[in-house]
């Protein structure tokens, strides 16, 4: 059984301050969802308690099982049992996707410990078929020329073999078919145990039909604005986000986009000349 | 995201061990007339070696400077000693090689190499050859594999029709130079229609403080011949400059194929300019699949001539300038016949200062109709204060053939790190990896044993440097 706390967490973004405080608990053998309308600081929590070196953490705690997450780099965050699916995996050319998962895999273990070469190809192979995924995907170079339902099956192939206590699932549903949204979803909730626990960021409910939440929170204006069970999941499903900034008398504010006229710059540099 | 550690990677020379070689004879410093005739004489070679030493030296001594790449003019030719004997005769078998000698090799691994993955090998220290074994079956084939100035003696017909006429004593400064003071290297023939399927693999090393090698290689493949040659050099360290000038001749007559792999790793106190050439008669097909690690300044440029219809070249190469190192290195494809095909794959990587340039030239002829060429360079630079230059020549002199060129220049990037990272490795790990998959296409051309080298060399210096 592990915790992980998120205690009064400020983020900021090239100085613009994203997230004002969010606060979160939990506990493996729990699924938690978080919602929120786009550009609300979903991301930049996933990315935050992974350690991304844009997000600059300005105030605030993240404690894995009391330890500080906050002072450990990247790759300790992983070893300690984080994981993080991510929106857009990187492509990494030249090297195998097995190549990749074993060294990570053997990041895993102590000194002088060596991952046995047929328990590395079983759990590779089982995980593979578990995700119907084609055969030949951990040969090929990580990522390159993988279509989007690809890269997201390869994301869950990873947390499938790292086992990680908690995962973090950055949109996984996005670009992803019916079939492999059941694949994806299904194979997640698969792994629900006292060891695993995963924290779900969603815009659709549907991928949730496989991924059983236990927990839902509303994420907007970078706070967490309340937090329920499935049914609060489900009256947003149908009722979409008004009804709550009107109780919570909160006015999102759109991002402001500026306006771009073709030819503009062509323009002016001709009446600069 | 930091990348200090970058910084140090690549600077610790793992070979760069030396070993207590008594010499039995040498020239003495600096170079002249006198010094080429003694050469010749003293390996007692036809009258006809020593006049196309002398030619060459007359050549050398008009000092027709490259006009392009690194400054080199610095370079005191007084300064080197030309010719070492350091073992009275060849060895051919391996109990008779000197101990220290031996010891050396060991720590190359060489002989643990030879039992897995070699058909024959030949290992050059200093100037003469001093271990030589060619497996029996090769023999019974008629393949000729020997030192070069074993060659010159034993095949003196052979020898003297090919030498010197794929790079001809005028070509250039350094190759005259070579061609005057030459001793030692590989000579390989692979008759008409036998193909060889184990590589042939030799070592090189220098071991005598600022003393010129000038190893000289001769491969003629017969028609519908083919063979895999593999080049190890690895040099101990000195504080004071050497010079390697070598030459390598290669000729493919109709339908033959040659595979020439280098993974070039001298100490980086040496200056490396070497001449690399290969002629392609109809049909025939040559690899030039060519690392470069280590030396101070290198120049290489691995050329084919495609003289013959359908003939093929290829180059995958790697370079890689660490802090204080210039690597001008590329690919030469000459197209002198109706549908000839080219294609150059080189990559290069550059840290702490270094400075790696891509200097190519691809160049169809009148008569290279339908011709094809493709052309991809890629650079890999780690930090803020390496350099890298990217100089193609690409000419096309008909109307009906055409050449392909992308480049790309590249730094490690911070998401494909984090990415990494997130899945537990550690930055010089993940670093690593990117460079190893920047690498990969060259790697893959290597024979397993020296990919695994390779692998292990950017491994070691990198942990080494990290901690």
């Amino acid at each position: 059984m592990s915790k992980l706390q998120i205690i009064d967490l400020h983020v900021s973004v090239e100085g613009k301050e994203i997230l004002k405080g969010v606060n979160l608990e939990m506990n493996t053998n729990e699924f938690h969802v978080i919602m929120g309308p786009n550009g609300t600081g979903k991301s930049t929590l996933a990315a935050t308690i992974m350690g991304h070196y844009k997000y600059e953490v300005t105030k605030g705690q993240i404690l894995l099982d009391g330890e500080d997450v906050l002072s450990m780099s990247v790759d300790e965050r992983s070893r300690k049992g984080l994981f993080l699916a991510m929106q857009y995996p990187s492509e990494i050319e030249g090297v195998t996707n097995s190549e990749f998962i074993k060294t990570a895999m053997q990041a895993r273990l102590g000194e002088g410990e060596r991952i046995s070469l047929f328990k590395f190809i079983k759990a590779l192979e089982g995980a593979t078929s578990e995700l119907k995924m084609n055969p030949d995907l951990p040969h090929r170079y990580v990522n390159v020329g993988f279509s989007g339902g690809e890269k997201k099956r390869n994301e869950i192939l990873q947390l499938k073999i790292l086992k990680p206590k908690f995962a973090i699932l950055d949109e996984i549903d996005s670009g992803l078919d019916v079939d492999a949204l059941r694949i994806v979803g299904e194979n997640v909730n698969d792994m629900k145990s006292e060891n695993f626990g995963a924290l779900v960021i969603t815009h659709y409910e549907r991928l949730l039909d496989y991924i059983k939440p236990d927990f839902t929170h509303v994420l907007m204006n970078g706070q967490i604005v309340r937090s329920g069970g499935l049914d609060l999941m489900e009256k947003i499903d149908q009722e979409g986000y008004d009804w709550l900034k009107e109780e919570l008398g909160i006015t999102t504010q759109p991002e402001k986009i500026k306006a771009v006229s073709i030819g503009t710059c062509a323009v002016k540099q001709t009446i600069g000349k | 995201m930091n990348n200090d550690h970058l910084k140090n990677i690549g600077t610790d020379y793992k070979y760069g061990f030396t070993t207590d070689v008594k010499n039995v004879f040498d020239t003495g410093r600096g170079i002249s007339e006198e010094v080429v005739r003694t050469i010749s004489k003293m390996k007692n070679e036809p009258a006809w070696m020593e006049e196309i030493r002398v030619k060459a030296y007359k050549e050398f001594e008009k000092k027709n400077w490259p006009t392009f790449g690194p400054y080199i003019k610095d370079l005191n030719f007084d300064e080197y000693i030309y010719y070492i004997k350091s073992s009275e005769k060849t060895e051919s078998n391996w109990d008779q090689v000197p101990a220290n000698i031996k010891d050396t090799f060991d720590k190359l691994g060489i002989r643990e190499a030879e039992q897995k993955y070699l058909a024959g090998v030949s290992t050059q220290f200093e100037s003469e050859v001093v271990y030589h074994n060619t497996i029996k079956e090769l023999e019974d084939l008629g393949v000729l594999f020997c030192d070069t100035d074993t060659a010159l003696r034993r095949y003196p017909e052979i020898f003297k029709e090919y030498f010197a006429k794929v790079v001809p004593v005028t070509d250039n400064m350094f190759s005259a130079l070579n061609t005057a003071v030459w001793s030692g290297g590989s000579f390989i023939y692979i008759p008409k229609g036998v193909k060889i399927e184990k590589p042939l693999q030799s070592y090189f090393r220098i071991n005598t403080e600022q003393m010129g090698q000038f190893e000289r290689t001769l491969i003629i493949v017969d028609e519908g011949a083919s063979v895999h040659y593999v080049e190890g050099c690895t040099a101990p360290k000195y504080s004071k400059d050497s010079l390697h000038a070598a030459v390598v001749e290669i000729y493919i007559k109709k339908g033959g194929y040659c595979r020439y792999s280098t993974v070039q790793n001298w100490s980086n106190n040496i200056v490396n300019l070497v001449t690399k050439r290969a002629y392609v008669e109809e049909s025939g097909h040559m690899e030039w699949i060519d690392g470069n690690i280590g030396s101070m300044i290198n120049m290489k440029y691995p050329a084919c001539i495609l003289a013959g219809p359908y003939a093929k070249g290829t180059t995958v190469s790697i370079a890689f300038a660490s802090s204080g190192q210039y690597q001008d290195t590329g690919a030469k494809m000459i197209h002198l016949a109706p549908n000839t095909t080219s294609q150059i794959i080189s990559k290069s990587i550059c840290r702490g200062g270094g400075k790696v340039n891509y200097r190519g030239t691809v160049r169809h002829s009148k008569k290279a109709i339908d011709a094809k060429s493709h052309v991809e360079c890629d650079t890999l630079i780690l930090d803020e204060i390496s350099t890298s230059d990217t100089i193609p020549l690409n000419m096309v002199q008909n109307n009906s053939s055409y050449i392909e060129h992308e480049a790309t220049v590249s730094k490690v990037n911070d998401d494909q790190l984090f990415y990494l990272m997130s899945r537990g490795l550690t930055e010089a790990q993940a670093t690593e990896m990117i460079i190893m998959g920047f690498i990969e296409p060259f790697a893959k051309e290597l024979p397993m044993e020296y990919a695994v080298e390779l692998n292990q060399l950017i491994k070691l210096e990198m942990n080494g440097s990290i901690g």
